[in-house]
């Protein structure tokens, strides 16, 4: 077999090499797109409508005691909202139990407002006309944290107990597909279809990723919360449902808000 | 029953310029629900805004509007302090009128 000349060799390398580099720059042109259309649509965000609803529901008196949430204590005191989501979760002493946002909220709406389990949890997920209550009062808490620093101290027992059970879940495989969060969000670089997943095992991935729910999803046409995405990654990686407020969702929110500390809040935001 | 629009309105040298957010579901009469019946079209028709009793904007809208639309229009002429009053109306009747305040 006649061997190529060098030259030739060189060429064909040349051209691999154009070849490559093209397929790289149309990549991160794309990528770039991508961020130029997110930006635009960041200026008409819907997710302030949610946030309007929010501030009005937060003000609402409802409920059997007829009260309004204003006198919820979301870990800054009673009412003080601003900057009260970049801390949480966190243990709350009156229930001796770390909380989210929306276990929060939820354990307001019955102390506060009268309402039971059941009926303060009907809806933790809107769709169209049927509007989740957590969803709007998320927009509007979280709102109200913006430009804040994620400060997730861990600083009591039971929240370094919620963060190494979270991280424990986070390495878990399990489930008919034998997942586990990290297979997804372990590394660099990969992703779903066109969507590029966070490297939550980093601090950077940690702090995009978190800092930016909730947000409104352009494909569904809802604003959806950290919960949500959490729900939803449960549901794509084939485990058991999860449910809302449960001590598993906590943990595993406590785990990945505490990786994002030192990073500013920047949400609601706008995703696909 | 339909949720208030966002305007946010900002005057620079003489020009105005309004941002609109308006919350609704923009239907498009070609969905199917969950048991394969056809969801009803349900769609802002037109939108009309005006300033000091003239009008500044005038829109017809079809179902290729998006959910949740955004709307963002320049005029000439406004003064801060004044107001720009938005009202949309939809195909089942339905309307909603905001106003806010040029800055």
């Amino acid at each position: 077999m006649k061997r190529p000349s060098a030259s030739l060799v060189a060429a064909l390398l040349a051209l691999a090499a154009a070849v490559a580099s093209a397929g790289a720059q149309a990549q991160s042109d794309t990528i770039d797109e991508i961020q130029k259309y997110r930006q635009q649509l960041q200026d008409g965000n819907p997710a302030e409508l949610w946030e309007a609803r929010g501030e009005a529901l937060w003000k609402q008196k409802r409920g059997p005691k007829n009260a309004s949430l204003e006198a919820c204590d979301l870990g800054k005191g009673p009412g003080v909202v601003k900057g009260a989501y970049a801390e949480m979760p966190r243990w709350f002493a009156d229930a001796d139990r770390v909380m989210d946002l929306e276990t929060r909220l939820v354990h307001c709406m019955i102390t506060l407002q009268g309402f039971t389990f059941a009926e303060a949890t009907r809806r933790p997920y809107g769709a169209g006309s049927n509007r989740s209550d957590f969803e709007s009062l998320a927009a509007w808490i979280t709102s109200e944290s913006k430009g804040v620093t994620m400060n997730v101290a861990l600083g009591h027992a039971k929240e370094r107990e919620a963060y190494q059970l979270g991280e424990k879940m986070f390495y878990f495989r399990g489930g008919s597909h034998d997942f586990a969060c990290a297979t997804c969000h372990g590394e660099d670089g990969k992703r779903i279809r066109l969507q590029d997943l966070p490297n939550l095992t980093r601090k950077a991935g940690a702090q995009l990723a978190y800092t930016t729910w909730p947000a409104y999803r352009v494909s569904q046409g809802e604003l959806r919360t950290f919960q949500w995405r959490l729900y939803d990654c449960f549901r794509q990686q084939r485990f058991p449902e999860l449910k809302f407020t449960s001590e598993a969702s906590v943990a595993l929110t406590t785990f990945l808000a505490h990786n994002a500390n030192g990073a500013a809040f920047n949400a609601p935001a706008i995703k696909r | 029953m339909a949720d208030p629009m966002r305007i946010r309105i900002a005057e620079k040298d003489g020009l105005v310029n309004v941002r609109i957010l308006m919350s609704h579901e923009m239907e498009t009469g070609q969905r199917k629900d969950s048991s394969g019946a056809l969801v009803p079209a349900h769609f802002i028709r037109n939108v009309v805004a005006t300033y000091q009793g003239r009008t500044v904007l005038s829109a017809q809208w079809g179902t290729a509007v998006a959910k949740n639309p955004f709307l963002e229009f320049s005029f000439k002429g406004g003064k801060k302090g004044e107001k720009v009053i938005v009202t949309w109306e939809d195909n089942k009747g339905d309307k909603r009128t905001d106003e806010a305040t040029i800055s």
